[in-house]
């Protein structure tokens, strides 16, 4: 599904990614974990195509085709989807607007009949539900006046609208509260099939719990250093990263 | 009929008045008098200090034929601008300056009488030289009474601009609004057309105690037009003027409004959004003036502008002695979708009472990148995502218009204008 090979990505002249190799099959959740500054938030920019990230060396493929030379709205409509750690705002924009153009920008790529608004409509309420989502922050305007866990649930929302082949979760956990990590989690774990796959990116164990990865890489210094199966994110929150880097080396 | 007119600047305009005078209808006095300032003056140039940001010098390059033709029994062909949902509104249409009875439908609550049958509407303008070319050349317009106590509903004043045969034509209509104690009206003006033309509006609106007026415009004149227009509006006690302006139109736009709130509690509201490409130059120039307590005057201009495009905002605010407790605010806001665009900004208080409330900002900025690439990363291409973010920069103005109708046609406007953009 998605394979990166020896990627090596630099912000100006600082390297901040430096060899990175990942295969994610299909249906398969891998966690990317690592401490501050270990480059996992530019590899989530860089595979969504945030221009401010220069790609130096190596390749990713999504699905067969060459993901860095596509736009980042063409990565998207080929069904990658970046949960952010920021959310941005955007003041003047209805947020069931935003969700429904997203939708049929995504669905007009793919030569599928745009969705009515009424059908739109009926659709993300049900997901707004399940994701124990008042309705009115479909009326409100894009993450305008949300908290924190309500940017978070609001990229879920996006995500459970949108249907992504790959979803990349970066640091989606960070800001909420036990339940709402719940909440997520199971709104992750509902997409889960032979057509979905998840980069779960973050610092702690506690996401992993919700979302049981079938793989778990460390990254530190811009490289993988140890994968691993679920056992290694427990090993990490005993030992510490500085343990396992420190073995690594 | 159709002589070309020799000259530049205002003695083109004045050999053109010297020929045409003893057919103008009305009082011949005012106009002598604009004569006079135009002789004396001249246009406005770079040296006047209302007019540092605007020239006219590209005015000057072009001999304008006159337009006063009678429409006659046939009147020629012209296809209306996209009314939206106030297709079936009344309106009156007037076509190269003239009124046009055929393509109007006549307001009931209103009283209509042209220009020329009106003989004590004398326009006065003063020393102001744009007011003066239109003193100087006006041959038609609308002379609207709305009578006390009553609801004029919503009326359209339209301006179809063309030139004759190719070559370059002006027009000078001059319009007159009187709303009587308490009535109220609102008034969508739009001015569309094709070709090289200069169109010189003058509006006189004059709104009684607790009249409400609610003044819409839609300046789409054609991209090798010229508009230069001005609205003089007197505001009475516990009157209203609530106006907002959507510029698309003209290569090159003036546009002043004037509102002197001469009673206690009256509201002036000049809200404006100009959206321009190409190498468009609009200037929207307001004066308020503040003659009595407890005004209330708010202003919202927007600015989007594009390519070489260069938008201009001057706004002044001035507060008598006398109108204490004055309430005055002044918004101006650019979004620079190219490095090659421009804003000028002008904001002026003039403040002799001493309990006032009086503001002004301004804002410059591009397209945020942080914003764009969230819409990009979720599907959604670049220009629709800029145009997104656009149209969300201008709601804060269009959600100032409260007439759906109007709002609704401004919105469509600006979605077309968005996608003749779109590569």
């Amino acid at each position: 599904m998605l394979e990166i090979r020896d990627l090596h990505a630099s912000v100006g002249e600082k390297p901040i990614l430096r060899g990175i190799d990942i295969a994610v099959p299909d249906g398969e959740i891998h966690a990317i974990m690592g401490p501050n500054g270990s480059g996992k938030s530019t590899l989530a920019y860089v595979l969504s195509g945030r221009e401010d990230f220069a790609v130096t060396e190596g390749s990713v493929t999504f699905d067969g085709a060459d993901l860095l030379t596509m736009a980042p709205e063409e990565r998207a409509q080929a069904g990658l989807f970046l949960a952010f750690q920021a959310p941005v705002e955007l003041p003047g924009v209805g947020n069931a607007n935003f969700l429904r153009t997203a939708l049929n920008a995504i669905r007009r790529a793919r030569g599928e009949a745009e969705m009515d608004a009424a059908t739109f409509l009926k659709l993300a309420r049900a997901e707004a539900k399940r994701l124990h989502m008042p309705d009115d922050m479909l009326k409100r305007n894009v993450n305008v006046g949300f908290s924190g866990g309500e940017k978070k649930r609001n990229e879920v929302l996006q995500m459970a609208i949108l249907r992504p082949r790959l979803a990349i979760l970066d640091e989606t956990d960070s800001g909420l509260d036990i339940d709402a990590l719940r909440i997520v989690g199971d709104g992750v774990n509902a997409l889960r099939s032979e057509k979905f796959s998840a980069l779960v990116i973050t610092h702690h164990q506690r996401l992993l719990d919700h979302i049981v990865p079938d793989r778990v890489h460390v990254l530190a210094n811009g490289r993988i250093l140890r994968s691993g199966g679920p056992d290694l994110a427990r090993a990490l929150e005993a030992q510490g990263y500085a343990q396992v880097i420190a073995e690594a080396a | 009929m159709n002589a070309p007119l020799a000259g530049t600047s205002a003695a083109s305009f004045l050999a053109r008045y010297d020929g045409l005078a003893d057919r103008l209808p009305g009082a011949r006095a005012p106009r002598e008098a604009a004569a006079a300032i135009l002789r004396e003056a001249g246009l406005p140039g770079p040296r006047n200090e209302a007019w540092k940001y605007t020239s006219l010098r590209a005015l000057s390059d072009i001999v304008f034929h006159e337009a006063l033709t009678e429409a006659g029994d046939h009147p020629a062909p012209v296809a209306l601008p996209h009314l939206g949902p106030l297709a079936d509104a009344p309106r009156l249409v007037f076509s190269a300056g003239r009124f046009r009875a055929d393509l109007s439908i006549l307001p009931e609550p209103i009283r209509f009488r042209r220009f020329a049958d009106v003989p004590d509407v004398a326009a006065t303008g003063g020393a102001d030289r744009l007011l003066a070319l239109n003193t100087l050349l006006a041959e038609d317009g609308a002379v609207l009474d709305v009578a006390p106590g009553t609801d004029g509903g919503i009326l359209l004043l339209i301006h179809l601009g063309s030139d004759l045969n190719g070559a370059p034509a002006s027009f000078h209509p001059h319009h007159v609004l009187r709303l009587g104690a308490d009535a109220a009206l609102t008034l969508v003006e739009i001015a569309a057309g094709s070709g090289t033309y200069l169109h010189n509006p003058v509006i006189d609106i004059d709104l009684a105690k607790g009249a409400r007026l609610a003044h819409l415009r839609l300046q789409a004149d054609s991209t090798q037009a010229f508009h230069l227009g001005a609205v003089r509006a007197t505001i009475a006690e516990d009157a209203a003027y609530d106006g907002f302006s959507l510029v698309t139109g003209a290569r090159l736009a003036r546009s002043e409004i004037h509102a002197r709130l001469t009673g206690p509690r009256a509201h002036a509201a000049l809200n404006a959004a100009q959206v321009l490409r190409g190498r468009q130059h609009a200037d929207f120039t307001t004066i308020v003036s503040h003659d009595a307590p407890h005004g209330t005057s708010r202003q919202t201009v927007k600015n989007v502008l594009d390519d070489h495009a260069r938008g201009v905002f001057q706004g002044k605010i001035e507060v008598a002695r006398g109108a204490q407790k004055t309430d005055g605010y002044q918004m101006n806001q650019a979004l620079l979708l190219s490095p090659d665009a421009e804003i000028d900004s002008k904001p002026q208080l003039e403040i002799f009472a001493d309990d006032v409330k009086c503001s002004h900002g301004a804002t410059v900025g591009a397209l945020d990148e942080d914003q764009l690439f969230y819409l990009t990363s979720r599907g959604i291409p670049k220009p629709e995502a800029s145009g997104m973010l656009v149209r969300a920069f201008l709601g804060e103005a269009l959600a100032l218009v409260q007439h759906d109708g109007a709002r609704a046609l401004f919105e469509e406007t600006l979605q077309a204008w968005w996608q003749a953009a779109a590569p």
